[in-house]
Protein backbone atom coordinates (compact mmCIF):
# COMPACT_ATOMS: atom_id res chain seq x y z
CA UNK A 1 0.00 0.00 0.00
CA UNK A 2 2.67 2.52 1.03
CA UNK A 3 4.69 1.45 -1.98
CA UNK A 4 1.71 2.31 -4.17
CA UNK A 5 1.38 5.74 -2.59
CA UNK A 6 5.08 6.36 -3.20
CA UNK A 7 4.59 5.39 -6.84
CA UNK A 8 1.70 7.83 -7.19
CA UNK A 9 3.70 10.66 -5.60
CA UNK A 10 6.72 9.91 -7.78
CA UNK A 11 4.51 9.98 -10.86
CA UNK A 12 3.00 13.33 -9.95
CA UNK A 13 6.44 14.82 -9.31
CA UNK A 14 8.40 13.34 -12.17
CA UNK A 15 5.91 13.29 -15.04
CA UNK A 16 5.46 17.09 -15.27
CA UNK A 17 9.12 17.64 -14.37
CA UNK A 18 10.30 15.39 -17.19
CA UNK A 19 7.73 16.80 -19.60
CA UNK A 20 8.87 20.36 -18.87
CA UNK A 21 12.52 19.40 -19.16
CA UNK A 22 11.88 17.74 -22.50
CA UNK A 23 10.13 20.90 -23.69
CA UNK A 24 13.08 22.99 -22.46
CA UNK A 25 15.62 20.72 -24.15
CA UNK A 26 13.56 20.97 -27.31
CA UNK A 27 13.87 24.75 -27.27
CA UNK A 28 17.59 24.71 -26.53
CA UNK A 29 18.39 22.07 -29.16
CA UNK A 30 16.20 23.84 -31.75
CA UNK A 31 18.01 27.12 -31.02
CA UNK A 32 21.40 25.44 -31.41
CA UNK A 33 20.30 23.95 -34.72
CA UNK A 34 19.43 27.49 -35.86
CA UNK A 35 22.78 28.89 -34.74
CA UNK A 36 21.35 30.60 -31.65
CA UNK A 37 22.12 30.15 -27.96
CA UNK A 38 18.52 29.63 -26.91
CA UNK A 39 16.74 30.01 -23.57
CA UNK A 40 17.66 28.25 -20.31
CA UNK A 41 16.55 24.61 -20.05
CA UNK A 42 14.03 25.53 -17.36
CA UNK A 43 12.37 28.15 -19.56
CA UNK A 44 9.06 26.19 -19.93
CA UNK A 45 8.68 26.20 -16.13
CA UNK A 46 9.29 29.98 -15.98
CA UNK A 47 6.71 30.40 -18.73
CA UNK A 48 4.08 28.32 -16.94
CA UNK A 49 4.62 30.04 -13.59
CA UNK A 50 4.36 33.40 -15.31
CA UNK A 51 1.18 32.38 -17.10
CA UNK A 52 -0.35 31.31 -13.79
CA UNK A 53 0.20 34.87 -12.53
CA UNK A 54 -1.56 36.51 -15.47
CA UNK A 55 -5.13 37.63 -15.79
CA UNK A 56 -7.47 34.97 -17.14
CA UNK A 57 -9.61 35.96 -20.12
CA UNK A 58 -12.23 33.30 -20.50
CA UNK A 59 -14.55 33.71 -23.41
CA UNK A 60 -17.38 31.73 -21.84
CA UNK A 61 -18.25 29.66 -18.78
CA UNK A 62 -17.12 26.32 -20.20
CA UNK A 63 -13.81 27.39 -21.60
CA UNK A 64 -11.56 26.68 -18.62
CA UNK A 65 -13.76 23.78 -17.57
CA UNK A 66 -12.96 21.91 -20.79
CA UNK A 67 -9.28 22.58 -20.32
CA UNK A 68 -9.37 21.28 -16.76
CA UNK A 69 -10.93 18.10 -18.17
CA UNK A 70 -8.14 17.96 -20.76
CA UNK A 71 -5.55 18.16 -18.01
CA UNK A 72 -7.35 15.56 -15.85
CA UNK A 73 -7.56 13.04 -18.66
CA UNK A 74 -3.97 13.70 -19.73
CA UNK A 75 -2.87 13.01 -16.14
CA UNK A 76 -5.04 9.87 -15.97
CA UNK A 77 -3.64 8.83 -19.34
CA UNK A 78 -0.07 8.89 -18.10
CA UNK A 79 -1.13 7.20 -14.86
CA UNK A 80 -2.64 4.32 -16.82
CA UNK A 81 0.70 3.68 -18.43
CA UNK A 82 3.13 4.42 -15.60
CA UNK A 83 1.03 3.27 -12.64
CA UNK A 84 -0.29 0.23 -14.51
CA UNK A 85 0.76 -2.01 -11.61
CA UNK A 86 -1.81 -0.26 -9.39
CA UNK A 87 -4.73 -0.95 -11.68
CA UNK A 88 -5.98 -4.49 -11.97
CA UNK A 89 -5.02 -5.61 -15.48
CA UNK A 90 -4.70 -2.22 -17.12
CA UNK A 91 -5.35 -2.27 -20.80
CA UNK A 92 -3.12 -0.53 -23.38
CA UNK A 93 -6.29 0.06 -25.41
CA UNK A 94 -7.64 2.19 -22.54
CA UNK A 95 -4.45 4.23 -22.60
CA UNK A 96 -5.04 5.04 -26.26
CA UNK A 97 -8.73 5.78 -25.78
CA UNK A 98 -8.02 8.10 -22.86
CA UNK A 99 -5.48 9.95 -24.99
CA UNK A 100 -8.20 10.49 -27.58
CA UNK A 101 -10.71 11.59 -24.94
CA UNK A 102 -8.24 14.12 -23.51
CA UNK A 103 -7.69 15.55 -26.98
CA UNK A 104 -11.42 15.74 -27.56
CA UNK A 105 -11.76 18.00 -24.51
CA UNK A 106 -9.02 20.21 -25.92
CA UNK A 107 -10.89 20.43 -29.22
CA UNK A 108 -14.11 21.29 -27.38
CA UNK A 109 -12.34 24.08 -25.52
CA UNK A 110 -11.13 25.50 -28.82
CA UNK A 111 -14.55 25.10 -30.44
CA UNK A 112 -16.29 26.85 -27.55
CA UNK A 113 -14.51 30.12 -28.40
CA UNK A 114 -15.81 32.34 -31.14
CA UNK A 115 -12.48 33.10 -32.76
CA UNK A 116 -12.18 31.80 -36.31
CA UNK A 117 -8.51 30.94 -35.69
CA UNK A 118 -9.32 28.75 -32.76
CA UNK A 119 -12.24 27.25 -34.69
CA UNK A 120 -10.13 26.24 -37.69
CA UNK A 121 -7.42 25.06 -35.30
CA UNK A 122 -9.98 22.78 -33.62
CA UNK A 123 -11.07 21.40 -36.97
CA UNK A 124 -7.49 20.64 -37.91
CA UNK A 125 -6.82 19.03 -34.54
CA UNK A 126 -9.79 16.70 -35.12
CA UNK A 127 -8.33 15.91 -38.51
CA UNK A 128 -4.92 15.19 -37.00
CA UNK A 129 -6.52 12.87 -34.47
CA UNK A 130 -8.27 11.04 -37.29
CA UNK A 131 -4.96 10.68 -39.10
CA UNK A 132 -3.03 9.44 -36.06
CA UNK A 133 -5.66 7.17 -34.51
CA UNK A 134 -5.39 4.06 -36.74
CA UNK A 135 -1.69 3.63 -36.09
CA UNK A 136 -2.14 4.08 -32.34
CA UNK A 137 -4.72 1.27 -32.41
CA UNK A 138 -2.48 -0.88 -34.60
CA UNK A 139 0.28 -0.34 -32.02
CA UNK A 140 -2.00 -1.80 -29.35
CA UNK A 141 -2.89 -4.75 -31.61
CA UNK A 142 0.79 -5.26 -32.39
CA UNK A 143 1.58 -5.45 -28.66
CA UNK A 144 -1.21 -7.99 -28.36
CA UNK A 145 0.11 -10.14 -31.24
CA UNK A 146 3.59 -10.07 -29.76
CA UNK A 147 2.72 -10.74 -26.12
CA UNK A 148 -0.77 -12.31 -26.27
CA UNK A 149 -2.00 -9.64 -23.88
CA UNK A 150 -3.26 -6.05 -23.81
CA UNK A 151 -2.14 -5.74 -20.18
CA UNK A 152 0.49 -3.00 -19.83
CA UNK A 153 2.34 -4.89 -17.08
CA UNK A 154 2.54 -8.04 -19.22
CA UNK A 155 3.74 -6.00 -22.21
CA UNK A 156 6.34 -4.33 -20.02
CA UNK A 157 7.65 -7.64 -18.72
CA UNK A 158 7.65 -9.41 -22.10
CA UNK A 159 10.47 -11.95 -22.36
CA UNK A 160 11.78 -10.67 -25.70
CA UNK A 161 12.36 -7.23 -27.14
CA UNK A 162 9.06 -6.19 -28.76
CA UNK A 163 10.85 -3.99 -31.28
CA UNK A 164 12.22 -7.13 -32.95
CA UNK A 165 8.74 -8.38 -33.80
CA UNK A 166 7.22 -4.91 -34.37
CA UNK A 167 9.84 -2.89 -36.30
CA UNK A 168 7.31 -1.55 -38.83
CA UNK A 169 4.87 -0.51 -36.15
CA UNK A 170 7.67 1.18 -34.22
CA UNK A 171 8.69 3.32 -37.20
CA UNK A 172 5.03 4.10 -37.86
CA UNK A 173 4.57 5.07 -34.22
CA UNK A 174 7.52 7.47 -34.35
CA UNK A 175 5.90 8.95 -37.45
CA UNK A 176 2.63 9.45 -35.61
CA UNK A 177 4.54 10.89 -32.66
CA UNK A 178 5.36 14.03 -34.67
CA UNK A 179 1.64 14.42 -35.37
CA UNK A 180 0.75 13.98 -31.70
CA UNK A 181 3.48 16.39 -30.58
CA UNK A 182 2.07 18.93 -33.08
CA UNK A 183 5.54 19.46 -34.47
CA UNK A 184 6.48 20.52 -37.98
CA UNK A 185 5.67 19.18 -40.64
CA UNK A 186 2.42 18.40 -38.81
CA UNK A 187 1.97 21.59 -36.78
CA UNK A 188 -1.34 22.29 -38.49
CA UNK A 189 -3.60 22.85 -35.51
CA UNK A 190 -1.20 24.95 -33.48
CA UNK A 191 2.52 25.46 -33.56
CA UNK A 192 5.30 25.79 -31.02
CA UNK A 193 6.75 28.64 -33.00
CA UNK A 194 5.46 32.13 -33.16
CA UNK A 195 3.98 32.87 -36.50
CA UNK A 196 1.77 30.75 -38.61
CA UNK A 197 -1.22 31.52 -40.74
CA UNK A 198 -3.64 30.63 -37.93
CA UNK A 199 -1.88 32.86 -35.35
CA UNK A 200 -1.78 30.16 -32.66
CA UNK A 201 -4.62 28.05 -34.00
CA UNK A 202 -6.09 25.85 -31.32
CA UNK A 203 -4.62 27.87 -28.45
CA UNK A 204 -5.41 31.35 -29.78
CA UNK A 205 -8.15 31.96 -27.21
CA UNK A 206 -6.34 30.52 -24.20
CA UNK A 207 -4.72 33.14 -22.04
CA UNK A 208 -2.87 33.20 -18.74
CA UNK A 209 -3.73 30.28 -16.41
CA UNK A 210 -5.75 28.48 -19.09
CA UNK A 211 -2.73 28.41 -21.38
CA UNK A 212 -0.65 27.15 -18.44
CA UNK A 213 -3.11 24.23 -18.03
CA UNK A 214 -2.69 23.45 -21.72
CA UNK A 215 1.11 23.45 -21.41
CA UNK A 216 1.11 21.19 -18.35
CA UNK A 217 -1.34 18.76 -19.96
CA UNK A 218 0.86 18.65 -23.03
CA UNK A 219 3.86 17.73 -20.85
CA UNK A 220 1.92 14.80 -19.46
CA UNK A 221 0.97 13.74 -22.98
CA UNK A 222 4.57 13.89 -24.20
CA UNK A 223 5.77 11.82 -21.26
CA UNK A 224 3.00 9.27 -21.86
CA UNK A 225 3.77 8.91 -25.57
CA UNK A 226 7.51 8.57 -24.92
CA UNK A 227 6.56 5.85 -22.41
CA UNK A 228 5.00 3.86 -25.25
CA UNK A 229 8.23 4.27 -27.24
CA UNK A 230 10.03 2.82 -24.22
CA UNK A 231 7.63 -0.17 -24.12
CA UNK A 232 9.04 -1.37 -27.45
CA UNK A 233 12.44 -1.82 -25.77
CA UNK A 234 11.30 -2.60 -22.23
CA UNK A 235 13.26 -5.84 -22.02
CA UNK A 236 16.54 -3.91 -21.90
CA UNK A 237 15.76 -0.66 -20.03
CA UNK A 238 19.04 1.11 -20.73
CA UNK A 239 18.70 0.68 -24.50
CA UNK A 240 15.05 1.69 -24.11
CA UNK A 241 15.99 4.98 -22.44
CA UNK A 242 18.61 5.75 -25.08
CA UNK A 243 16.20 5.02 -27.93
CA UNK A 244 13.47 7.12 -26.27
CA UNK A 245 15.78 10.12 -26.03
CA UNK A 246 17.01 9.56 -29.60
CA UNK A 247 13.40 9.39 -30.82
CA UNK A 248 12.68 12.73 -29.18
CA UNK A 249 15.81 14.17 -30.77
CA UNK A 250 14.65 12.85 -34.15
CA UNK A 251 11.31 14.65 -33.81
CA UNK A 252 13.18 17.89 -33.03
CA UNK A 253 15.41 17.37 -36.06
CA UNK A 254 12.39 16.78 -38.29
CA UNK A 255 10.69 19.81 -36.72
CA UNK A 256 13.61 22.01 -37.76
CA UNK A 257 14.13 20.65 -41.25
CA UNK A 258 10.64 20.35 -42.70
CA UNK A 259 8.12 22.91 -43.85
CA UNK A 260 4.49 22.41 -42.88
CA UNK A 261 2.54 19.81 -44.87
CA UNK A 262 -0.87 20.53 -46.33
CA UNK A 263 -3.84 18.70 -44.82
CA UNK A 264 -4.22 16.30 -47.73
CA UNK A 265 -0.54 15.49 -47.85
CA UNK A 266 -0.61 14.83 -44.09
CA UNK A 267 -3.55 12.52 -44.56
CA UNK A 268 -2.04 10.61 -47.47
CA UNK A 269 1.44 10.26 -46.02
CA UNK A 270 0.21 9.21 -42.60
CA UNK A 271 -2.36 6.69 -43.77
CA UNK A 272 0.00 5.18 -46.36
CA UNK A 273 2.61 4.82 -43.60
CA UNK A 274 -0.03 3.28 -41.35
CA UNK A 275 -1.12 0.84 -44.02
CA UNK A 276 2.35 -0.26 -45.13
CA UNK A 277 4.29 -0.11 -41.87
CA UNK A 278 1.50 -0.91 -39.41
CA UNK A 279 -0.70 -3.17 -41.50
CA UNK A 280 2.29 -4.88 -43.13
CA UNK A 281 3.84 -5.61 -39.76
CA UNK A 282 0.58 -7.08 -38.43
CA UNK A 283 0.24 -9.27 -41.53
CA UNK A 284 3.77 -10.62 -41.24
CA UNK A 285 3.15 -11.45 -37.59
CA UNK A 286 -0.06 -13.21 -38.55
CA UNK A 287 1.61 -15.34 -41.25
CA UNK A 288 4.48 -16.23 -38.92
CA UNK A 289 1.91 -17.37 -36.40
CA UNK A 290 0.22 -19.52 -39.06
CA UNK A 291 3.53 -21.04 -40.15
CA UNK A 292 4.70 -21.72 -36.62
CA UNK A 293 1.29 -23.11 -35.74
CA UNK B 1 7.30 36.56 -8.34
CA UNK B 2 10.33 36.89 -10.52
CA UNK B 3 8.80 34.97 -13.38
CA UNK B 4 7.68 38.00 -15.37
CA UNK B 5 11.34 38.91 -15.61
CA UNK B 6 12.18 35.50 -17.01
CA UNK B 7 9.57 35.05 -19.68
CA UNK B 8 8.36 38.23 -21.37
CA UNK B 9 6.26 37.36 -24.40
CA UNK B 10 5.97 40.02 -27.02
CA UNK B 11 3.48 41.08 -29.65
CA UNK B 12 4.76 43.41 -32.30
CA UNK B 13 2.52 45.76 -34.26
CA UNK B 14 3.60 47.99 -37.11
CA UNK B 15 1.65 51.26 -36.94
CA UNK B 16 2.69 53.36 -39.91
CA UNK B 17 6.41 52.93 -39.78
CA UNK B 18 8.77 53.03 -42.73
CA UNK B 19 9.66 49.39 -41.83
CA UNK B 20 13.08 50.47 -40.60
CA UNK B 21 12.19 49.89 -36.97
CA UNK B 22 10.36 46.63 -37.79
CA UNK B 23 13.50 45.23 -39.36
CA UNK B 24 15.39 46.15 -36.21
CA UNK B 25 12.77 44.46 -34.01
CA UNK B 26 13.06 41.30 -36.08
CA UNK B 27 16.86 41.59 -35.98
CA UNK B 28 16.59 41.05 -32.21
CA UNK B 29 15.34 37.51 -32.90
CA UNK B 30 18.20 36.58 -35.22
CA UNK B 31 21.24 34.56 -34.08
CA UNK B 32 23.28 37.75 -33.57
CA UNK B 33 21.08 39.20 -30.81
CA UNK B 34 18.91 36.13 -29.99
CA UNK B 35 16.53 37.58 -27.42
CA UNK B 36 15.15 34.10 -26.74
CA UNK B 37 18.19 33.82 -24.44
CA UNK B 38 16.15 35.93 -22.01
CA UNK B 39 12.98 33.91 -22.57
CA UNK B 40 11.53 36.46 -24.98
CA UNK B 41 9.05 34.93 -27.42
CA UNK B 42 7.51 36.80 -30.32
CA UNK B 43 3.95 35.50 -30.05
CA UNK B 44 1.81 37.22 -32.66
CA UNK B 45 -1.21 36.65 -30.42
CA UNK B 46 -2.29 39.41 -28.01
CA UNK B 47 -3.90 36.94 -25.60
CA UNK B 48 -0.53 35.29 -24.97
CA UNK B 49 1.52 38.47 -24.82
CA UNK B 50 2.91 40.52 -21.93
CA UNK B 51 4.62 43.32 -23.82
CA UNK B 52 3.17 45.30 -26.70
CA UNK B 53 5.87 46.62 -29.07
CA UNK B 54 4.68 49.31 -31.46
CA UNK B 55 6.70 50.83 -34.25
CA UNK B 56 5.51 53.82 -36.26
CA UNK B 57 2.97 56.51 -35.51
CA UNK B 58 -0.77 56.08 -35.06
CA UNK B 59 -2.90 57.01 -38.03
CA UNK B 60 -6.65 57.33 -38.32
CA UNK B 61 -6.91 53.90 -39.94
CA UNK B 62 -5.14 51.84 -37.31
CA UNK B 63 -6.18 53.62 -34.12
CA UNK B 64 -8.93 51.04 -33.48
CA UNK B 65 -6.58 48.17 -34.23
CA UNK B 66 -4.09 49.41 -31.65
CA UNK B 67 -6.80 49.84 -29.01
CA UNK B 68 -8.17 46.41 -29.85
CA UNK B 69 -4.83 44.65 -29.49
CA UNK B 70 -4.10 46.56 -26.29
CA UNK B 71 -7.38 45.57 -24.69
CA UNK B 72 -6.87 41.90 -25.58
CA UNK B 73 -3.58 41.60 -23.70
CA UNK B 74 -4.19 40.20 -20.21
CA UNK B 75 -2.89 42.20 -17.21
CA UNK B 76 -0.15 42.78 -16.23
CA UNK B 77 1.06 44.24 -19.50
CA UNK B 78 3.48 46.87 -20.71
CA UNK B 79 3.63 48.98 -23.86
CA UNK B 80 6.86 49.98 -25.58
CA UNK B 81 6.96 52.65 -28.29
CA UNK B 82 9.89 51.83 -30.59
CA UNK B 83 11.48 54.47 -32.77
CA UNK B 84 10.89 58.20 -32.76
CA UNK B 85 7.80 57.75 -34.98
CA UNK B 86 6.05 55.80 -32.24
CA UNK B 87 7.27 58.23 -29.61
CA UNK B 88 6.13 61.47 -31.22
CA UNK B 89 5.24 61.07 -34.89
CA UNK B 90 8.66 62.09 -36.22
CA UNK B 91 8.73 63.63 -39.69
CA UNK B 92 5.26 62.25 -40.37
CA UNK B 93 3.63 64.19 -37.54
CA UNK B 94 2.16 66.86 -39.83
CA UNK B 95 0.64 64.41 -42.30
CA UNK B 96 -3.12 64.73 -42.67
CA UNK B 97 -3.79 61.17 -41.46
CA UNK B 98 -1.30 60.96 -38.59
CA UNK B 99 -2.67 61.29 -35.08
CA UNK B 100 0.75 61.33 -33.41
CA UNK B 101 2.76 59.18 -31.02
CA UNK B 102 1.34 55.98 -29.51
CA UNK B 103 0.67 57.71 -26.20
CA UNK B 104 -2.11 59.68 -27.89
CA UNK B 105 -4.27 56.52 -27.80
CA UNK B 106 -2.95 54.07 -25.23
CA UNK B 107 -0.72 54.51 -22.16
CA UNK B 108 2.94 53.91 -23.03
CA UNK B 109 5.34 52.62 -20.37
CA UNK B 110 8.70 52.73 -22.14
CA UNK B 111 9.89 55.02 -24.93
CA UNK B 112 12.75 53.81 -27.13
CA UNK B 113 13.86 56.71 -29.36
CA UNK B 114 16.06 56.40 -32.42
CA UNK B 115 15.55 56.39 -36.16
CA UNK B 116 15.76 53.49 -36.54
CA UNK B 117 16.01 52.29 -32.93
CA UNK B 118 18.99 49.97 -32.67
CA UNK B 119 18.48 46.37 -31.56
CA UNK B 120 20.54 47.03 -28.41
CA UNK B 121 18.22 49.93 -27.55
CA UNK B 122 15.15 47.76 -28.19
CA UNK B 123 16.47 45.01 -25.92
CA UNK B 124 17.21 47.64 -23.29
CA UNK B 125 13.63 48.89 -23.64
CA UNK B 126 12.30 45.39 -23.09
CA UNK B 127 14.44 45.05 -19.97
CA UNK B 128 12.98 48.30 -18.63
CA UNK B 129 9.49 47.03 -19.41
CA UNK B 130 10.17 43.98 -17.24
CA UNK B 131 10.40 46.29 -14.24
CA UNK B 132 7.05 47.79 -15.23
CA UNK B 133 5.51 44.32 -15.48
CA UNK B 134 6.75 43.39 -12.01
CA UNK B 135 5.37 46.60 -10.56
CA UNK B 136 2.00 46.12 -12.23
CA UNK B 137 1.86 42.57 -10.95
CA UNK B 138 2.40 43.68 -7.36
CA UNK B 139 -0.15 46.49 -7.87
CA UNK B 140 -2.64 43.92 -9.14
CA UNK B 141 -2.05 41.75 -6.07
CA UNK B 142 -2.46 44.66 -3.68
CA UNK B 143 -5.57 45.88 -5.50
CA UNK B 144 -4.13 49.20 -6.65
CA UNK B 145 -4.67 48.24 -10.27
CA UNK B 146 -7.95 46.78 -11.46
CA UNK B 147 -7.97 43.88 -13.85
CA UNK B 148 -9.05 44.73 -17.35
CA UNK B 149 -9.80 48.36 -16.65
CA UNK B 150 -9.62 49.36 -20.28
CA UNK B 151 -12.79 50.87 -21.68
CA UNK B 152 -11.08 51.70 -24.92
CA UNK B 153 -12.91 49.91 -27.67
S1 LIG C 1 11.67 55.95 -36.40
FE1 LIG C 1 12.74 56.14 -38.37
S2 LIG C 1 13.23 54.01 -38.91
FE2 LIG C 1 11.68 53.94 -37.32
S3 LIG C 1 9.74 53.83 -38.38
FE3 LIG C 1 10.12 56.00 -38.00
S4 LIG C 1 11.14 56.75 -39.82
FE4 LIG C 1 11.26 54.50 -39.87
Amino acid sequence: MTLNIIFVILYFIFAPLLGGLFAGLDRVVSARMQGRVGPPVFQPFYDVFKLLGKQNFTVNRFHSYYLVCYLLFAVLNGAQLYLACLFNADDILFVIFTLTLADIFLVMAAYSAGSPYSFIGAERELFQMLVAEPLLLITAFGFYMATKSFDVVKIYSADHMLFLSLPGIFIGFVFVLTIKFRKSPFDLATSHHAHQELVKGLTTEFSGPTLALFEIAHWFEVVMLLGIVFLFFASSPLLGLIITVLTYFATILIDNTYARFKLHLTFEVAWIATLILGGGNLMVLYFLKLVNG
Amino acid sequence: MAFFKKSPWIIHYDGSSCNGCDIEVLACLTPLYDVERFGVVNTGNPKHADIFLITGAVNSQNVDVIKNIYSQIPEPKAVIAIGICAVSGNIFRDCYNIIGGIDKVIPVDVYVPGCAARPEAIIDGVVQALGVLEKKYSDLKSGKLNENKQALV
